[in-house]
C-alpha cells in the first residue's frame, strides 16, 4: 500500500512527500524527518525569505517615492503644502499614494479584488443568462443566434481565454512539427536541406511571427464573424513554440540505436511499420522533452502575443491593467505575474507526467 | 595431438548427406578510410552443412563479427557471394534470424510483446491464438514461462538475452546467427544460457553459426569451430571438428579425455 502510494507521488513530480509518508509510515523516522525538512520545509522558506525581501525592498521603495513626492510639493508649494502631503500619504487615501513596486500584503489584497470581482461578473451573467433565456429560446426556434453575455470578462475568464490560445497553439505545433521531424529526420538529405532554414527561423522573434500570421490571417480570413485576433494569437504561439518539438523529433529520429533498426531489418518490417512500431516509440523520450519545452514557451510567448493581438487573455490583462494606472493596477499585475507562473509550473509538471507515462525508461 | 586435426576427422559423419545451407565464397569486405583502403576479409570460403552447428572463433577485431553481420544481410559485401539455401542473399530477413550480443530488445515492449512482433512479421497467416502459442513455447523453453508480461527494461541482462534467443528460434529461421550472444553475461549466466541454447537446438536442429572469443564455448557449442586469422586480410585459418555426442551435458564434456586436446589445439592457433 505504502510502496504504491509512493510509486505513485512519483510519478506525478510530487516526490518530495515520498520522506514525510515514509516517516509516518514509521520507516527510519529519524532519516526521513531530516530528508522531509530538506526538501520541503526548506524550500518553503526560501519561498518566505523571497516574500521577506519583496516586503524590505517595496517599503524601501515607497519611503523613496514618499519623501520626492514630500520635497516636491516643499519646493513647488511651500511647507504648508509638504505637511498636508506627508499626512495624505500617512492616511493612505488613495489620491496621494506613492505608486511604485506593491508590497506582498497590497497583492495579497488585490488578489481577494479580483477574486470578488470574478464572483460578481460570474452572479451578473447568471442573472443574465435567466433574464434571456425565454427570449433565447425564442430566438431559437427562428433560427436566430442567442443572445451572450458580452459585459467585462473576470480575471479567471481571462486565465480560461489564455489556457485555450495555449492549448490551440500547442496542438498546432504538435500536428506541424511532429510529422514534419519524423520525415526530416528519417533522411540525411531532407535533413541537411532544412538545417539552415530551420536554424534561421528558430531564433526569429514571436512579435515579428505575430506580424507575419497577421499579414496572412488578414488575407486568408476574410469572413467578419471568425474571431481572428483568437486565430492570429494561437497560429503565432504555435510557430513560435513549434522548433523545440520539430528540431528534438527530428534528432530522435535520426539517432535510434542501431541495433532497433537492425531488429527491424532482420525482421523485414514495413516502412510503415518500422515507423510506428520502432522508431516512433524509440525517440518519444526526445519527443516528449521537445514537446516539454514547447509548452513552456507557447506559455512565455503567450503574454506578449495577446497583448500585440489585442486578443483577450492574461497578456492584454496585464496590459490593459499598466495602462490603467488605478491605485491597485501595480498589484494586479503581480497578481497576473505569480498566477502566470504558477500555471506555467503546472504545465510543466502535466508534461512531465504524460512524459513519464509515455516513455519507456532505458535499463 | 595431430591425430585429432588429420584430414580424416574434417568431415561429421550424420551431416554427411545434408545439402549445404550456408556457402561463402570469395568474400571481401573492404572499409574506406582517409589512408586507403582497409581490407578486413579476404578471399573468404565457408560452406556449412544443414543442421550443422557452427562456431566462428578470432581474436577481437578480426573481422569475424563482419563476417556474421554480412551473412544477415546487415552490412554490405565488396566482394564475393553468400548463398543460403542455394539462393543468393539480398538484405537481410527472418530467415537468417540473429540473436546480437546486446539483447536488443525494445525496450518499451514486454518480453512476449518481442517475441510477437517478430512471428507476426513470419506468420501473418496464422490465427491470433496460433501466434500467442507460438511466441509463449519459445519463451517456456528458455526459461521465462512467468515473465511473459514483464516490461523487457524490468529483466535482467541474462533474462533479456533469453527473451533474444526465444524471438530468434521463433522466427523458424533457415540459420541461426549468433554474434557474441553471452560475452557481456557473468560466466554463471553464460554457462546456463549456453545450456539453454543447446536444449532448444537439440529439438530444431537449425544451422547455427555463433561467433565467440570464448575456446570453452565454442568446442561445447559447435560440431565444427573455424578459426579466423587476424586482420587486415583475414580468412579462415584453420577448422576442428569437435566430435562429442549430442546431446552434450557440460560435465561429460568437460571429462571427455580429448576436451584439453581440442582446447589445447585452439589455443595454440589463438596464441600465434
Amino acid at each position: 500500500m505504502k510502496d504504491k502510494t509512493i510509486k505513485t507521488i512519483k510519478f506525478f513530480g510530487l516526490s518530495f512527500l515520498e520522506p514525510l509518508l515514509r516517516a509516518l509510515s514509521g520507516e527510519e523516522t529519524q532519516k526521513n524527518l531530516a530528508s522531509f525538512i530538506k526538501k520541503t520545509l526548506f524550500p518553503i522558506a526560501s519561498i518566505f525569505l523571497f516574500i521577506l525581501v519583496w516586503h524590505l525592498g517595496a517599503t524601501a521603495l515607497f519611503n523613496k517615492e514618499a519623501e520626492a513626492r514630500i520635497e516636491k510639493a516643499k519646493t513647488e508649494q511651500g511647507e504648508e503644502a509638504a505637511k498636508a502631503m506627508a499626512d495624505c500619504i500617512a492616511s493612505g487615501d488613495v489620491s496621494c499614494q506613492p505608486n511604485t513596486l506593491p508590497s506582498p500584503q497590497q497583492v495579497y489584497q488585490a488578489y481577494i479584488a479580483l477574486w470578488k470581482d470574478h464572483l460578481q461578473i460570474s452572479e451578473k451573467k447568471s442573472d443574465f443568462k435567466e433574464k434571456v433565456a425565454d427570449t433565447n429560446a425564442q430566438r431559437e426556434e427562428q433560427g436566430l443566434s442567442p443572445i451572450t453575455y458580452t459585459g467585462r470578462p473576470s480575471f479567471l475568464d481571462q486565465i480560461g481565454t489564455s489556457l485555450k490560445t495555449v492549448a490551440a497553439g500547442f496542438l498546432l505545433a504538435l500536428f506541424i512539427a511532429v510529422p514534419i521531424g519524423i520525415i526530416i529526420g528519417l533522411s540525411d538529405v531532407l535533413r541537411n536541406s532544412f538545417n539552415w532554414l530551420i536554424q534561421i527561423l528558430k531564433p526569429v522573434s514571436p512579435v515579428v511571427w505575430l506580424l507575419l500570421v497577421f499579414m496572412i490571417v488578414k488575407t486568408v480570413i476574410t469572413d467578419p464573424n471568425m474571431d481572428k485576433s483568437f486565430i492570429i494569437s494561437f497560429i503565432s504561439v504555435g510557430l513560435c513554440a513549434m522548433w523545440a518539438t520539430l528540431v528534438n523529433t527530428s534528432l530522435g529520429v535520426a539517432t535510434v540505436d542501431k541495433d532497433y533498426i537492425n531488429v527491424s531489418k532482420v525482421l523485414k518490417l514495413s516502412i510503415g511499420k518500422q515507423i510506428f512500431k520502432i522508431i516512433l516509440p524509440a525517440s518519444f523520450p526526445l519527443i516528449f522533452t521537445g514537446l516539454r519545452i514547447t509548452v513552456s514557451v507557447a506559455w512565455m510567448v503567450l503574454i506578449a502575443i495577446e497583448l500585440l493581438a489585442q486578443s483577450p487573455g492574461l497578456g492584454s490583462f496585464v496590459w490593459e491593467e499598466f495602462q490603467n494606472g488605478a491605485s491597485d493596477s501595480n498589484a494586479k499585475i503581480i497578481v497576473a505575474m505569480f498566477v502566470i507562473g504558477i500555471i506555467g509550473f503546472l504545465l510543466d509538471r502535466i508534461m512531465l507526467t504524460v512524459q513519464n507515462f509515455m516513455t519507456f525508461s532505458k535499463a | 595431438m595431430n591425430a585429432i586435426v588429420s584430414k580424416e576427422n574434417l568431415h561429421i559423419p550424420h551431416l554427411d548427406k545434408q545439402p549445404e545451407m550456408l556457402v561463402c565464397e570469395e568474400l571481401r569486405k573492404v572499409y574506406p578510410t582517409p589512408k586507403g583502403d582497409y581490407v578486413v576479409l579476404d578471399d573468404l570460403h565457408l560452406s556449412i552443412k544443414k543442421g550443422e552447428f557452427v562456431s566462428i572463433i578470432g581474436h577481437s577485431g578480426c573481422g569475424k563479427s563482419t563476417l556474421l553481420t554480412m551473412i544477415a544481410g546487415l552490412n554490405n559485401l565488396s566482394g564475393g557471394k553468400i548463398q543460403v539455401d542455394q539462393e543468393p542473399i539480398s538484405g537481410a530477413g527472418p530467415d537468417r534470424a540473429v540473436v546480437f550480443q546486446s539483447p536488443s530488445l525494445l525496450p518499451w515492449l514486454t518480453a512476449l510483446q518481442n517475441v510477437m512482433i517478430g512471428v507476426k512479421q513470419v506468420f501473418p497467416h496464422a490465427s491470433k491464438a496460433e501466434k500467442l502459442d507460438i511466441c509463449k513455447y519459445y519463451l517456456d523453453k528458455v526459461g521465462l514461462g512467468n515473465d511473459f508480461d514483464k516490461k523487457a527494461t524490468s529483466l535482467s541482462q541474462g533474462m533479456q538475452q533469453r527473451v533474444g534467443i526465444a524471438r530468434a528460434f521463433a522466427l523458424k529461421p533457415k540459420i541461426l546467427l549468433l554474434d557474441e550472444p553471452f560475452g557481456m553475461l557473468d560466466s554463471l549466466t553464460r554457462g546456463e544460457l549456453q545450456d539453454v541454447l543447446l536444449e532448444i537446438w537439440q529439438k530444431e536442429k537449425i544451422t547455427a553459426v555463433a561467433i565467440t572469443h570464448d575456446v570453452d564455448e565454442s568446442i561445447f557449442l559447435a560440431d565444427r569451430v573455424i578459426m579466423m586469422t587476424s586482420g587486415p586480410y583475414a580468412k579462415i585459418g584453420d577448422e576442428l571438428v569437435i566430435p562429442f555426442e549430442r546431446p552434450r551435458i557440460r560435465k561429460e564434456v568437460l571429462e571427455h579425455p580429448a576436451y584439453y586436446d581440442y582446447r589445447g589445439y585452439l589455443m595454440d592457433f589463438l596464441n600465434h
